[in-house]
C-alpha cells in the first residue's frame, strides 16, 4: 500500500522531466487574450529556432517582470505605456537603456498600439454631434462606466477628466464585458476601451479622437533577457520577426475569433504567421480526454505532495503545540494569519524564495509552496485540539502503564488524535483541491488553466472543463477520507 | 513495599494531602478510605510517581520514587482505575498486550500469557477481540484488572475500583477480586469509599480526613477503639439496609 503511494508518487513527478539537452526557452502570456496570442506566437518562432519552447501564463505585470527579471521566463510581450507607468515607474529619456539596468532588452514595436481609448455607439454620438474627447465637455449628464483600476489610475479617469475639463458625474465602475454589453444596450453612453478590442470591430464603435493627446502610446514589443541574445541568438532573431508586422486591424480581428467567435488561440495565431509567410506549426492534435488527462495530473502533482509535505510538519508541530501551550497559541495564529493571505499575493511573495530554493520561481514549486502553506492550519489545529482533548484518566492509564513518553505518543495518543487529525487531512485536502486552482497564475498548469482561460474568455464550456473535474476531485477526496474513517469507526465501535 | 516519609502535596497553594508518614507492607491489602476530595487518590499517584510530593520522600522498595525511577517502578506495580482505563482504540487483547508488545515479548508468549490471566480473572476469552464500548462494566474492570497484572507486578494498586458497577455485579467481582489478591499474595493498595468493601478487603485500613490519617489499623480497631469522634461518625454514616418490620 505505501509502496503504491510511493510509486505513484515518483510517477507523477517524473511525467514532468523532459530531455534536458535540448535547449528550451518559456515565453510567458498575461491573462488575457491578445498576450496569449502574441506569447503562442511566440513559442511558435523561438520553435523554428530549434529550441524547444514553452508558453507560460502568469498573472500579472509584476508577476511576469518578477518572472523575466529572475530568469523564469525568456520573454514576454509588453507595452511601452505599461513599462514606462507600472514597471519602470519613470519615463526615462532612453527606454532601452532604463531596462538593460535591469539585464532586460526590449524588442521593435510590433506596430500596433493597445492604447486606452474612449468608446461610443456611432448611432448615438452621430446624435449628440460627438467625435473627439473635448466634444464631451457640452454634455454633462451622459453616463460613464470604466473598469474600477481605470476610475483609480492617475493616467485614466482623474487625469481625463482634469486634461479636458470635463464635466460628467454619472461615472462609475463596472466589468469590462458589462459595460460593453451596456453600452450596446443603451443603459450607458459611454466606456473606456482597449483600441485593439474585438469587441470594437465586433459592435461597430466609435473610438473618440484624443485631440489633446492625453493618452500615452502603448506600443507592443518583446521584452527578453539580455543573456538571450548571448544563449539563443536565433530565438532573439525568430522572435524580432514581429516586429512592424502586425497592425491594429489585424490584432482587432485575432482578438475578436479568439474572444467573440471562441477560436482556439494556437490556432489563430498559427494561422496568422502563416499568412505573414512565417510558417505554421501544425496543430497539436488534442481532445478533451488527453487535455482533461494532463490537466489532472498537473493537478495532483501540485495536491498530493503540498498534502503530504504539511502533514509531515504540521502533525509534529500539533504534538509539539499541545504540549507547550504558549508556544501552540502561536503556532496557532502564525497558521491562521497565513490563511488569510490572498493566493495572489502569496504567490507573488514566494516567487522569490522558490526561486532561489528550487531554481525556478514560476511553476509547480511555487504553487506547492503556497499550498503547503494554505494547508499547514487544518492540520495543525486538528492534531493540537485531538491531543488536547484526550480524557486526562486515558494519559494517566498509559503513563502508570510504564510506558515511555514516546510509546504514550505512538501508541495511545496519536491513536486516540487520530480521526480528529484524519478530519483536519480531510479539510485541508479539500480546499488544497479548490486552492489548486490558483496554479493557472503561475504557469503550474492543472485545472486552474482552463478556468481562468475560460473566464478570461468568456467561454463557459472551457471554464467548466477545469471546474467540472476539480469538483470532482473534491468529491473523491472527500468521499474517500469519509470511508477511511467510517473503517475506524466500525472498529472502534 | 511503600513507604511514605512526611510526604505533601499541594495543588495551587492548597494542601490535598499530608504531611503524611505511611508504611505499607508486603504482602498485605491496605485499603484507603475516607470522604471524596480527601486525598486518596492524590496518594496513590505519589506511590508511583505520577505526581512529585512538595515535600518529604516516597519511596517503594527502598527505592526513592523520583522521575528518574518512576517507570521502572510502574513496570512492578499495576495500577486500576475506576471503570478500568481502558483504551477505546484497543480490543480488550490490544490494551492487555499494549506494554508487553512495546517491550518486544513474542508474540506466543503474550497470547499464553492472556489466556492464563483470562482464566485467573474469570474474562470470557471469545470476548477478547472485542472493544471496550462492547464490554459491559464487570467486564471492562476484569480487562483492567489483565493489564495490570500482565507483567505480574510486585504491587496492584486500585482506585475505587468498583464504583461504578451495580450491586450484583460488584458483589461477584468483589469476591473474585479478593480470591485474586490472596493466590498471587501481592501488595495490594485499593481506594474506596465504601466501609462495608473496605472491611470485605482489609489487612489493614487508612481512613483519611482533609488530606491527614485519622486512624490506620485493622478493620476491627475502627470499629471497636475509633481513634476519633469523625471516626464513629464516618462509621455511623454507612448504613445497612432498614429493613422495615413485617406487618402482624
Ligand atoms: N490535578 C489537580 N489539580 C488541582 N487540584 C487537585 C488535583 N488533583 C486533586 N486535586 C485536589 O486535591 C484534593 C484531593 O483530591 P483526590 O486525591 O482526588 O481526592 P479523593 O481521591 O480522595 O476523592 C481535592 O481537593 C482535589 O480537588
Ligand atoms: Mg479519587
Amino acid at each position: 500500500m505505501k509502496r503504491v503511494a510511493l510509486l505513484l508518487l515518483l510517477g507523477l513527478a517524473g511525467c514532468s522531466n523532459r530531455d534536458p539537452e535540448t535547449p528550451r526557452v518559456a515565453i510567458g502570456a498575461k491573462k488575457f487574450t491578445e498576450s496569449y496570442l502574441l506569447a503562442e506566437m511566440g513559442t511558435s518562432l523561438s520553435r523554428r529556432a530549434g529550441v524547444e519552447a514553452e508558453r507560460k501564463d502568469l498573472g500579472s505585470t509584476p508577476t511576469l517582470w518578477l518572472a523575466l527579471t529572475q530568469g523564469d521566463i525568456d520573454a514576454y510581450p509588453e507595452y511601452t505605456g505599461t513599462i514606462t507607468r507600472q514597471i519602470l515607474k519613470d519615463n526615462p529619456a532612453d527606454l532601452y537603456a532604463a531596462l538593460a539596468v535591469h539585464g532586460i532588452r526590449m524588442s521593435k514595436p510590433f506596430g500596433f498600439r493597445n492604447n486606452y481609448a474612449l468608446g461610443m455607439r456611432k448611432d448615438v454620438s452621430a446624435g449628440l454631434g460627438i467625435a473627439k474627447i473635448s466634444d464631451l465637455r457640452r454634455l454633462p449628464n451622459l453616463r460613464f462606466r470604466f473598469i474600477d483600476e481605470f476610475l483609480d489610475r492617475p493616467d485614466g479617469w482623474p487625469g481625463l477628466k482634469l486634461a479636458y475639463g470635463l464635466p460628467q458625474t454619472d461615472v462609475k465602475g463596472m466589468n469590462h464585458t458589462l459595460a460593453y454589453a451596456g453600452l450596446v444596450e443603451k443603459s450607458l453612453e459611454l466606456t473606456e476601451v482597449y483600441t485593439t478590442d474585438g469587441e470594437i470591430a465586433q459592435h461597430d464603435l466609435l473610438v473618440l479622437e484624443d485631440d489633446r493627446g492625453f493618452f500615452p502610446a502603448y506600443e507592443a514589443v518583446w521584452l527578453y533577457r539580455a543573456d538571450l541574445e548571448a544563449r539563443l541568438p536565433d530565438v532573439v532573431a525568430q522572435l524580432g520577426r514581429l516586429e512592424g508586422k502586425v497592425t491594429e486591424r489585424e490584432m482587432q480581428e485575432m482578438n475578436n475569433r479568439v474572444q467573440v467567435k471562441k477560436d482556439k488561440e494556437s490556432d489563430v495565431a498559427g494561422e496568422f504567421l502563416e499568412s505573414k509567410g512565417m510558417g505554421r506549426t501544425k496543430s497539436t492534435g488534442d481532445n478533451l480526454a488527453t487535455r482533461l488527462g494532463a490537466t489532472t495530473v498537473e493537478h495532483l502533482q501540485l495536491v498530493i505532495p503540498s498534502l503530504l509535505a504539511a502533514m509531515l510538519v504540521s502533525i509534529p508541530l500539533g504534538v509539539f503545540a499541545s504540549r507547550r501551550l504558549r508556544f501552540g497559541q502561536a503556532v496557532l495564529a502564525t497558521t491562521g494569519v497565513l490563511q488569510t493571505i490572498p493566493s495572489l499575493a502569496l504567490l507573488l511573495f514566494l516567487m522569490p524564495l522558490t526561486k532561489w530554493l528550487f531554481g525556478s520561481g514560476i511553476g509547480a514549486p511555487t504553487a506547492i509552496a503556497a499550498l503547503f502553506l494554505y494547508s499547514l492550519l487544518p492540520i495543525v489545529r486538528n492534531t493540537y485540539t485531538g491531543l488536547t482533548g484526550i480524557a486526562p484518566a486515558l494519559r494517566e492509564s498509559a503513563e502508570a502503564l510504564g510506558l515511555t513518553r514516546w510509546a504514550i505518543l505512538w501508541r495511545v495518543e496519536l491513536p486516540l488524535a487520530a480521526p480528529t487529525i484524519l478530519a483536519g487531512v480531510k479539510t485541508a485536502a479539500v480546499i488544497n483541491i479548490g486552492t489548486a486552482t490558483l496554479g493557472g497564475f503561475i504557469g503550474a498548469g492543472g485545472y486552474g488553466r482552463p478556468i481562468l482561460r475560460g473566464i478570461d474568455k468568456g467561454d463557459i464550456p472551457m471554464m467548466l472543463e477545469g471546474a467540472i473535474p476539480a469538483a470532482l476531485m473534491a468529491v473523491v477526496a472527500e468521499a474517500a477520507f469519509g470511508a477511511v474513517e467510517k473503517w475506524i469507526a466500525r472498529r472502534r465501535g | 513495599m511503600f513507604h511514605l516519609d512526611g510526604t505533601t502535596k499541594r495543588f495551587a497553594g492548597r494542601t490535598a494531602l499530608g504531611p503524611i508518614t505511611l508504611a505499607l507492607p508486603a504482602g498485605k491489602t491496605t485499603v484507603l478510605i475516607g470522604p471524596s476530595g480527601c486525598g486518596k487518590s492524590t496518594l496513590l499517584r505519589l506511590l508511583i510517581g505520577l505526581i512529585d510530593p512538595d515535600s518529604g520522600a516516597v519511596r517503594f522498595d527502598n527505592m526513592p520514587v523520583t522521575s528518574v525511577t518512576a517507570r521502572a517502578i510502574r513496570l512492578r506495580v499495576g495500577y486500576v482505575l475506576q471503570d478500568g482505563g481502558l483504551f477505546p482504540h484497543l480490543s480488550a487483547r490490544g490494551n492487555v498486550a499494549l506494554l508487553v508488545r512495546h517491550l518486544g515479548w513474542p508474540a506466543p508468549k503474550v497470547e499464553s500469557r492472556i489466556a492464563e490471566l483470562a482464566a485467573l480473572a474469570r474474562f470470557p476469552t471469545d470476548a477478547l477481540d472485542r472493544y471496550p464500548q462492547h464490554l459491559s462494566g464487570g467486564q471492562r474492570q476484569r480487562v483492567g484488572l489483565m493489564r495490570a497484572l500482565m507483567l505480574d507486578p510486585d504491587a496492584l494498586l486500585l482506585d475505587e475500583p468498583l464504583g461504578a458497577l451495580d450491586p450484583l455485579v460488584r458483589a461477584e467481582l468483589q469476591d473474585d477480586l479478593r480470591e485474586i489478591f490472596r493466590t498471587l499474595g501481592k501488595t495490594v493498595v485499593l481506594v474506596t469509599h465504601d466501609l462495608g468493601e473496605a472491611a470485605f478487603f482489609a489487612d489493614r485500613i487508612v481512613l483519611l480526613k482533609d488530606g491527614a490519617i485519622v486512624q490506620a489499623g485493622a478493620p476491627a480497631d475502627l470499629w471497636h477503639r475509633p481513634a476519633d469522634p469523625f471516626v464513629t461518625r464516618f462509621i455511623q454514616a454507612q448504613r445497612g439496609p432498614q429493613i422495615p418490620a413485617e406487618a402482624a
